[in-house]
């Protein structure tokens, strides 16, 4: 669960903000462009990421995985820039570079040497606005993103139980599809598809530019004034407000696929992080999760031995209400109906009686040691600023350090009475079919 | 002539950060042989109030029998299963409650320990490392316990086509070396694996002349020799058991191995025997494999097959040179119908390579990347100490963030050609192929 992970890192930069406040720099260019540094002179290296605030959300029916596809091209060359050469490029400088896309944004970064720093912020600026979207260039790297969709979906059952539970848990919010795209969609992505995309989103008053590490702030601003200051700001982006209906019961699915072990996702509806339960709801995730010494782990895998692996976790990094999953993979032998039992009777448990004082310290210890342990890299630090920054501000992190102090083990046994109720539960279950040929 | 710039640039550049390591503590790293024959490697960075700790002991998997497969990471992994004072769940409680980590790791040719916490909870830190690389039980409970998680484990690997390709592969290629066998072991082995048998490895190969420790981040060594005092110095040293085992002749003729999966992809590996670490050509190989397939973007693998024809998402190679062997590999995955052409592109970039001279752009490519991308390799903690144990454990001298370089700049067309020539091998080599083999119609 590398979003959980990610979240658990997230919810600590908030956390230890008196003891090691990030100063972090924010300006904002005429174009509307905003740049956010921080400077960290533990080793002579940097990060340069800019963030567009396009992601699958923004996609439409028979449309999706264009933002993702769009990242990829974003490689493919500029009238100034040929071809084959933006990573090119980065690597003779020594430097690495690569990109990521979600529901809410697309992210490009560049790590290397600090005094090196000038090369990503041209060669970005460049790519904002003079990208080519060659035809050929682009049915090839369609190709490229279908052979990626069946690495990561079509051939891994577990990945698919999962796709198929988001999937069916959002009825009408754009939440529901993935962000690689349907393959049938893949399939029939057009070149101006992409360029409408890429004219919409990729502007200066779209973006965020984040650098974190041994760089000065005054001269980094030049740098990136220098390169992106000439660029036109863009037509304000309409977006239309989307909201997910109630769910008015449980939504059960089944995905049988060539497998070996039986596997559950369950995912309930609950309010994002700028809500006020949005705190308790992660305490309440890292006691059922977070380690060996959690209840999950504890109850499904060394008590019972039930479960290869069991796990919980609030996600809501986003700028909607999203989801708190728990799942688990049963072991050789066991039935998936016991373990889904299992789960269930642990988040039971914690509606009847609050955790321990102990619980939700060890929570909260777990979330300041690994915001000051995440400072060790630079470019965990940039991309906690960016998803922050992508959901509603950098600046969220001062609230909710405040939010997951105040927590209080009655709290964690509210959002769990709350939230964690069946009628707003989406369960997937992998079940296993045998080989059936040689 | 403008293509040498870049190499004389990152030359400076590195030479100032040695320079700027060393204004604080000396070289990258101190190295001491302590009296019990335990080696110290300690890097102070006073930048974070943290402190991360990796043992790394000589008890990996080439220790083992080949009948015992899989005790070497059983052993490891128990180790923080319960010792003679705490139970399993005390140590992680203990660990977790102040948002530390205590985890270990199988691995061929060495185990390792690793310990992060917060520079407050050090003591309590070394207490629980001291602990349980000393004073395991290895109850029978939690032996049972581990052993089934493992099995399981082996068993969902299954589901994973990338590994069923890499344990055939690892087979076909070493054979009877410890390396042909998988790290975990298997079900038949895990089943012969007795307490005693455990306790027995344990009392053979956890000693100090055994151990590497690599201290990375902030602690003074005045406060990290009180506690290695307290926890480490009355470890006493005695002979290790010898690690031996018999050096199989590798086959040398083509092999193929066919696995049936429903899957929409060939997952494809084809390569092998390599170049152990020490091997003096190793360099050269380094150089060579990043044009041919290790250099992401910027290689003839990924621009021939991903760029070019859109066959796949991912397609490297890459030379895994260990202690005591190694190996050559190139791994992709594409749909299963075009199994057949990627094979046949990546056996035609490993002719071309073994046949005509790289360009000169391509050579200074791959050096300005390899050595201007060295301080990556080493800007945090984490990476600092992964680095110092490998560094120790390999015999490369803490002078190489200095010779690494060197050792890449002196590296030379003709080189490239030459180990091309000698450590790729077309005609003979282990192809595998896990996919839907109706429809992949293989012509290999």
């Amino acid at each position: 669960m590398k979003i959980l992970r990610m979240l658990f890192i997230l919810l600590a930069l908030l956390f230890h903000v008196h003891a090691y406040a990030l100063d972090v720099a924010e300006y904002t260019l005429k174009n509307g462009l905003k740049v956010l540094i921080l400077e960290d002179h533990k080793a002579p290296t940097a990060t340069f990421q800019i963030w567009y605030r396009v992601g699958s959300r923004d996609e439409n029916i028979g449309k999706t995985g264009l933002s993702h596809l769009l990242e990829h091209m974003m490689f493919k060359g500029t009238e100034k820039h040929g071809p084959k050469t933006f990573s090119r490029a980065i690597q003779r400088a020594g430097g690495t570079d690569n990109a990521f896309t979600s529901k809410e944004y697309t992210g490009y970064f560049e790590l290397l040497a600090s005094d090196r720093i000038g090369l990503p912020i041209e060669l970005e600026a460049d790519r904002m606005r003079n990208l080519i979207l060659a035809k050929d260039a682009v049915l090839s790297e369609r190709d490229v993103v279908m052979e990626e969709r069946r690495l990561r979906y079509e051939d891994d059952p577990q990945s698919m139980v999962y796709e198929e539970v988001i999937a069916t848990a959002f009825q009408n919010h754009s939440y529901r599809w993935p962000v690689i795209g349907w393959m049938s969609d893949l399939k029939d992505l057009k070149p101006g598809d992409l360029m409408n995309h890429y004219q919409t989103y990729y502007a200066p008053n779209n973006a965020v530019i984040i650098v974190v590490g041994d760089v000065q702030k005054g001269d980094i601003v030049s740098k990136i004034i220098a390169a992106f200051g000439d660029i036109p700001e863009g037509p304000e982006i309409q977006r239309p407000k989307i909201e997910e209906g109630p769910q008015r019961g449980e939504k059960r699915l089944f995905v049988k696929k060539e497998a070996e072990l039986p596997f559950i996702v369950s995912a309930y509806k609950v309010p994002d992080i700028k809500h006020e339960d949005g705190f308790a709801l992660d305490v309440l995730g890292s006691i059922l999760s977070d380690g060996k010494s959690s209840r999950l782990y504890q109850k499904l895998v060394y008590q019972q031995q039930i479960a290869l692996s069991a796990w919980a976790g609030y996600e809501g990094l986003y700028k909607d209400p999203f989801l708190f999953l728990t799942g688990a993979t049963a072991a050789s032998g066991k039935n998936i109906e016991e373990v889904e039992k299992a789960i269930n009777d642990e988040i039971e448990k914690i509606k009847k009686a609050p955790p321990s004082e102990i619980e939700v310290q060890k929570a909260k210890n777990q979330i300041e040691a690994s915001f000051i342990m995440g400072q060790d890299s630079i470019y965990m630090q940039a991309k906690m600023i960016g998803t922050f920054e992508m959901i509603g501000g950098w600046r969220l992190w001062e609230r909710y350090l405040e939010g997951i102090r105040r927590v209080s083990p009655e709290d964690v046994r509210h959002v769990a009475e709350k939230y964690l109720v069946s009628d707003a539960r989406t369960t997937g279950i992998l079940m296993p079919l045998k080989a059936d040929r040689k | 002539m403008m293509k040498k710039i870049p190499a004389i640039i990152l030359l400076l550049l590195c030479s100032i950060i040695l320079f700027s390591a060393s204004s604080y503590a000396g070289p990258i790293a101190d190295r001491e042989v302590l009296a019990n024959g335990m080696t110290l490697l300690h890097s102070e960075k006073t930048g974070l109030p943290i402190v991360t700790v990796v043992v790394a002991i000589k008890a990996g998997s080439v220790a083992e029998p080949v009948e015992k497969s899989g005790i070497a990471n059983l052993t490891a992994d128990l180790l923080n299963e319960g010792t003679k004072t705490r139970s399993s769940k005390e140590i992680s409680d203990a660990i977790e409650f102040v948002g530390g980590s205590l985890g270990s790791a199988g691995g061929a040719d060495y185990i390792t320990v690793t310990l992060s916490v917060l520079k407050r909870d050090i003591g309590m830190g070394f207490d629980l490392l001291s602990d349980i690389i000393r004073n395991p039980v290895f109850s029978d409970a939690e032996i049972q316990r581990r052993k089934t998680s493992i099995k399981n484990s082996i068993l969902q690997q299954k589901e994973e086509p990338d590994i069923i390709a890499s344990k055939a592969f690892a087979e076909a290629v070493f054979g009877k070396h410890p390396y042909g066998r998988p790290v975990e072991g298997t079900e038949e082995t895990l089943d012969r694996i007795t307490r005693e048998d455990i306790a027995e490895f344990h009392q053979g190969y956890y000693l100090p002349n055994n151990t590497i420790m690599t201290v990375v981040g902030d602690i003074s060594k005045t406060e990290l020799r009180s506690l290695l005092d307290g926890y480490f110095m009355n470890w006493q040293r005695r002979d290790s058991k010898e690690i031996s085992f018999p050096v199989p002749a590798f086959e040398d003729r083509p092999k193929v191995i066919r696995i049936q999966k429903n899957l929409t992809q060939a997952n494809i590996i084809l390569g092998h025997v390599g170049i152990k670490r020490d091997n003096p050509d190793y360099y050269a190989v380094s150089v060579m494999n990043y044009i041919l397939g290790g250099g992401g973007f910027a290689s003839r693998l990924m621009d021939n097959i991903r760029d070019n024809k859109g066959l796949a998402y991912d397609v490297h190679s890459y030379f895994s040179a260990n202690k005591y062997a190694g190996s050559f590999q190139t791994g992709l995955q594409t749909k299963n119908e075009s199994a057949s052409i990627a094979i046949a592109e990546v056996l035609k970039e490993m002719e071309r390579i073994e046949k005509e001279p790289v360009s000169d752009k391509e050579l200074s490519d791959a050096k300005a990347y390899l050595t201007g991308s060295f301080p990556l390799r080493i800007d945090s903690n984490r990476k600092i100490a992964g680095f110092l144990t490998a560094v120790e454990y390999y015999g490369l001298g803490l002078d190489y963030v200095d010779n690494y370089r060197k050792f890449i700049e002196a590296v030379t067309k003709d080189d490239i050609l030459r180990v091309a020539k000698k450590y790729l091998h077309t005609g003979n080599y282990v192809l595998v192929v896990v996919a839907d083999l109706e429809k992949a119609a293989l012509k290999y």
